[in-house]
C-alpha cells in the first residue's frame, strides 16, 4: 500500500489544478442534471429507494444465511466457490485459479472488488497481465493512471488528454491507435473498440465483480453501458468473479428494485444498456453459451468487521453508484485522488475508513473530508446516512473505541475541545470571555496564527461587536423595556445525577438514575 | 404561550443584532419572548467534530434551560437542526452504551419544540407577511442543515416575497454548500475556501445588495470572502430583514461587516446600531499571503 498524503494535503494540490477542476465541474454537472430528471420521472422513487435500503438491512442481517445459500446454488449450477478472508487470500485464489490455466493474459470487467485488493499488481508479480476492457478503465490502465470515480474512473481527463494517452500508449499494450486520431469522442471509442476486440477474440480467461449475487439461484448480475462486459462474461473458457459479500440479494424480486434504483441514479439513464446476469456453468455437453468453467471468490476484506458497527454497517448498503459523488462539493474540488483509495467522495470517506481502519494518518483524515452539507445522503439511492456515520467515524479517530485504537496526533484538539466544553458549559464564564473579546477587539489581529491562518488567509475574520446579546438584554431587562426577563429555567427534580454548571472537568456524566435534584443552571451575576 | 428565544452561541457572542432583530420581530406580532440567561451553546461543534460525550452536557443544559417553554424559537438552522436531528441520536447512542433510557428522556421533550424561525412564523404564527419593509435587491442562500436536515423548503422565500419594496433574485447553485462546514473549514482550508470563493462569485453574479441566510456561521463565512474580495456585497441574517420597517429600516451597509473591511463604494450611513469600528474603519491593507 503506496503511501498517500493525508486528505488536507491532496486536496490542496487539486484546487490548484484549473485544468482538473473545470473537467470535473463539466462532468458532475452533467450527471448531475441528468440524474435528477430520471429520478423525478418517478412518482414511487422515494418508496422504491426505502424498499432498496430495507431489502439491503435484512439481507446484511442474516448474511450467514444467505452466504451459504449462495454457495450452494453455485455449487449445484456447476461452479466453484472460494471464501477469501482479506485482500492477500483473494489475490491468491485468483493467481492460482489463474496459473492452472496455463494462460498469462486476462481481459477484465471493471470491478471495484479487484482494485480493492489490488489484483492486477498482483498478477502482475505472477508474470500474468490483466487488461482492462472498460473504455474508462482502459484510459487509466494506458496512462499509468489511477481511477478517481467509482463510474467514470478517469472523469479527470479530457478528451485531448485522452488522445494524448491513445496515441502514445496504446502500441504497447496491443493493436496501436491509428496516427490520425482525433479528440472526437466517436473516433476515440472506435480506436478503443479495435484495441479491444483483439483482445475478446484471442483470451481465455476473464475476471469481473458483480454488482448484485441473486441467493436463490446463485445468479451473479453485471450491469454496464458499453458492451465489454457482455463480451468478458461470453467468450471466454474460464471466468473468475471476485464479488464482496455485501452484494447478495435474497431474490430476483428484490433485484427488480435495484434494477430501477442503480441506472436512474448511476448514469441518469431509465435502463444500463446491458444487463448480463450467469448462473453457474454451460451445461457439461457443451449446450448454450458462456464459460465452462466458474468461479466465484467472496471477499470479506474488512466487511464482517464493519458490520459489527451499528452505526458504520450502513455503508455495506452501497451499491456503487456514484449518485454521491457526482452531488459533493468537496469530491468536486478536491478530485478522487485525493481520498487515497478505489472508494472516492463521500461514501469511500466513509467505506475506506472502515475496510482498513484509521491506523493510517490518510484513512484517519477521511472522516474529515466534509462539510456535512448533506447532499450525498439526499441523493443516495438506498439512502445511507452518510454525515451521520462520517461523525461516527470522527469519534472514532478522536477517541477510539473497543476494537479501534484512537488515533495519533490529536491531543491539542482534544484539549481544546475540552476547554471549549467548560466554557461553554456555563453562561458566566462565556459572558466573561464575551467581554474580554469585546475589550481587546482592537487588538484582535487581521491574520491569525497556527491553524487560524487557513481561515485569514482568503477570508476577514468578524468583527467583536459592542455587546453580546446577552449584556444587552441584561441591560433591556433592567431598565424595564419589553418583556420582563422570566427567571431562568427552574430547579426541577430529574430522574438522573445532573451536572452542577462549572462542573467542565468532570467526566461526561453517566446516567445513573438518581433523585439527585439538577441544581439550577446559575443566576446571572 | 411562553415563548423562549435559544440565540446559539455565536449569535449571543458575534452577532447580536441577530438577537435583537429577532426579538423586535416576534414583540411586534405580539408574541411575548424570554431570553434565559442559563443558555449557552447547543454542543454542535463538539458533535460533529467527534466529541459527543462533551456534547452531550452543553444539550442537557439546553434542555434544562428550556424545558418550561411552550416553543423555541432559533434563529440558526444548523443550530436548530442539532436539535432536532441529534439530540434524539444522543439518547439513542448513550442506550446503544448501557447507559440507560435517562438522556433520552431528558433531550427528548424539548426537541419537537424547537423551532427555526421561519418555521416559527410560518408553522406556530401562521404569519407570511411580517410587516417588513426592505427596498433592496436581495439573494438568499439555503444553508444546508435549514434545508436538507430541518426541511425548512420555501419557508424563508415566502416570507422574504411577502416584504415590500424587496427584490428577490435567484442564486445560481444555490443548493451547493458555503463550504464553512465549522472545523471542516480549518481542517480542510483549502478545499472550504474554493467552495466560499464560488458561492462569493455566484452571489456577485446575481447583482444583490444583500446575500441573506438564515445561518449566520455560513453568513461569516462568505461574508468573510466577500469582504476580503471588497465585493461590495452585505450579508444580513433573514431575522435582520423580516425586523426592518418604514419607521425602523435596516441599513444594509450598516449590516457587521468583517474586521478591517468595508463594502467598497457603500456609504457608511451611522445606523441606529452602526458599530463604528466595524463599518467605518478603513479598510484593511493587509496583503493576501500564500496558503501556509
Amino acid at each position: 500500500m503506496p503511501a498517500f498524503p493525508t486528505f488536507p494535503k491532496a486536496a490542496r494540490e487539486a484546487t490548484g489544478n484549473a485544468q482538473l477542476r473545470h473537467n470535473l465541474r463539466k462532468a458532475t454537472g452533467t450527471i448531475r442534471g441528468k440524474r435528477a430528471a430520471v429520478v423525478a420521472e418517478l412518482d414511487d422513487w422515494a418508496e422504491l429507494r426505502r424498499a432498496g435500503k430495507q431489502i439491503k438491512e435484512r439481507t446484511l442481517r442474516h448474511l450467514d444465511t444467505y452466504l451459504e445459500q449462495v454457495e450452494a446454488a453455485v455449487i449445484a449450477a456447476g461452479g466453484t466457490v472460494h471464501w477469501a478472508a482479506d485482500a492477500a487470500e483473494a489475490n491468491r485464489i485468483v493467481t492460482d485459479l489463474v496459473r492452472a490455466t496455463g494462460e498469462r493474459d486476462v481481459i477484465k470487467v471493471k470491478s471495484m472488488a479487484t482494485q480493492e485488493i489490488g489484483l492486477n499488481e498482483a498478477l502482475a508479480e505472477a508474470g500474468i497481465t490483466a487488461y482492462e476492457t472498460d473504455l474508462a478503465e482502459l484510459i487509466v490502465q494506458l496512462g499509468d493512471d489511477r481511477p478517481s470515480h467509482i463510474l467514470v474512473p478517469a472523469i479527470h481527463r479530457n478528451r485531448s488528454e485522452v488522445r494524448e494517452i491513445f496515441r502514445d500508449r496504446m502500441g504497447e499494450w496491443g493493436r496501436p491507435a491509428p496516427d490520425d486520431l482525433t479528440d472526437e469522442p466517436a473516433d476515440l471509442a472506435a480506436a478503443a473498440r479495435r484495441h479491444l476486440r483483439e483482445r475478446f477474440l484471442s483470451s481465455k480467461v476473464a475476471i469481473s465483480g458483480a454488482n448484485f449475487l441473486v441467493a436463490e439461484t446463485g445468479t451473479a448480475v453485471v450491469v454496464e453501458s458499453e458492451g465489454n462486459g457482455r463480451m468478458c462474461l461470453t467468450l471466454p473458457e474460464t471466468l473468475i468473479s471476485v464479488v464482496g459479500i455485501e452484494k447478495i440479494v435474497p431474490t430476483w424480486a428484490d433485484l427488480e428494485v435495484f434494477l430501477q434504483l442503480l441506472p436512474r441514479s448511476s448514469t441518469g439513464e431509465r435502463m444500463n444498456p446491458y444487463t448480463s446476469t450467469w448462473t453457474g456453468t454451460t451445461a457439461a455437453d457443451g449446450a448454450g453459451d458462456g464459460p465452462g468453467t466458474f468461479h466465484l471468490v467472496l471477499l470479506d476484506n474488512g466487511r464482517t468487521d464493519t458490520l459489527a458497527d451499528t452505526v458504520g454497517r450502513q455503508a455495506l448498503r452501497c451499491i456503487r453508484c456514484s449518485a454521491c459523488l457526482n452531488v459533493c462539493p468537496v469530491y468536486e474540488r478536491a478530485g478522487g485522488h485525493a481520498y487515497g483509495s478505489v472508494y472516492p467522495g463521500p461514501i469511500g470517506a466513509i467505506l475506506t475508513p472502515q475496510l482498513r481502519g484509521t491506523a493510517d494518518p490518510l484513512d484517519a483524515s477521511l472522516p474529515y473530508a466534509s462539510s456535512l452539507c448533506g447532499a450525498c445522503y439526499e441523493v443516495c439511492p438506498v439512502a445511507i446516512d452518510i454525515p451521520e456515520v462520517l461523525v461516527h467515524l470522527r469519534e472514532r479517530v478522536v477517541q477510539g473505541d473497543a476494537e479501534h485504537p484512537r488515533a495519533k496526533g490529536h491531543l491539542a484538539e482534544r484539549v481544546a475541545m475540552r476547554a471549549a466544553r467548560t466554557l461553554l458549559d456555563s453562561p458566566r464564564l462565556l459572558g466573561a470571555a464575551q467581554r474580554a473579546g469585546i475589550a481587546t477587539r482592537r487588538l484582535h489581529p487581521g491574520r491569525l496564527p497556527g491553524p487560524g491562518a487557513a481561515w485569514t488567509d482568503t477570508r476577514d475574520l468578524p468583527q467583536f461587536p459592542d455587546e453580546s446579546f446577552r449584556d444587552w438584554w441584561a441591560r433591556r431587562s433592567a431598565a424595564g423595556e419589553g418583556a420582563p426577563a422570566a427567571p431562568a429555567a427552574p430547579a426541577r427534580p430529574t430522574p438522573e445525577a445532573g451536572q452542577t454548571p462549572e462542573a467542565g472537568n468532570a467526566p461526561a456524566s453517566g446516567d445513573t438514575p438518581s433523585t439527585t435534584p439538577t441544581s439550577a443552571p446559575e443566576e446571572r451575576k | 404561550m411562553r415563548v423562549g428565544l435559544f440565540l446559539t452561541c455565536v449569535n449571543d457572542t458575534l452577532y447580536p443584532g441577530t438577537g435583537r432583530a429577532t426579538v423586535r420581530l416576534l414583540e411586534r406580532l405580539g408574541v411575548e419572548v424570554d431570553f434565559p440567561a442559563a443558555q449557552t451553546c447547543c454542543g454542535q461543534m463538539h458533535y460533529n467534530t467527534g466529541y459527543r460525550h462533551d456534547a452531550e452536557p452543553l444539550a442537557r443544559r439546553y434542555a434544562d434551560t428550556f424545558a418550561d417553554y411552550d416553543a423555541i424559537v432559533v434563529p440558526s438552522g444548523s443550530c436548530a437542526a442539532m436539535v432536532r436531528d441529534n439530540y434524539p441520536r444522543l439518547g439513542r447512542r448513550a442506550r446503544d452504551e448501557g447507559r440507560g433510557e435517562a438522556l433520552a428522556a431528558h433531550l427528548d421533550p424539548v426537541v419537537p419544540k424547537t423551532y427555526e424561525l421561519s418555521e416559527f412564523l410560518l408553522d406556530v404564527l401562521g404569519v407570511t407577511d411580517v410587516g417588513a419593509y426592505f427596498p433592496h435587491r436581495v439573494t438568499y442562500h439555503p444553508t444546508c442543515h435549514s434545508s436538507r436536515m430541518l426541511g425548512v423548503g420555501d419557508r424563508p422565500l415566502r416570507l422574504l416575497r411577502a416584504v415590500r419594496g424587496l427584490t428577490l433574485l435567484e442564486l445560481p447553485e444555490k443548493e451547493q454548500c458555503c463550504g464553512f462546514g465549522g472545523t471542516f473549514a480549518l481542517k480542510n482550508p483549502d478545499v472550504s475556501a474554493a467552495m466560499g470563493t464560488d458561492k462569493a462569485r455566484h452571489t456577485i453574479a446575481t447583482g444583490a445588495e444583500v446575500l441573506c441566510a438564515a445561518d449566520n456561521s455560513c453568513l461569516m463565512h462568505i461574508g468573510g470572502t466577500l469582504n476580503r474580495q471588497r465585493a461590495g456585497v452585505r450579508v444580513m441574517h433573514l431575522a435582520e430583514i423580516l425586523a426592518s420597517t418604514e419607521s425602523e429600516p435596516a441599513d444594509p451597509s450598516s449590516a457587521p461587516a468583517a474586521a478591517g473591511a468595508r463594502a467598497a463604494g457603500a456609504p457608511c450611513a451611522p445606523a441606529a446600531d452602526c458599530a463604528p469600528a466595524a463599518a467605518c474603519a478603513p479598510a484593511s491593507t493587509t496583503a493576501r499571503g500564500g496558503s501556509r
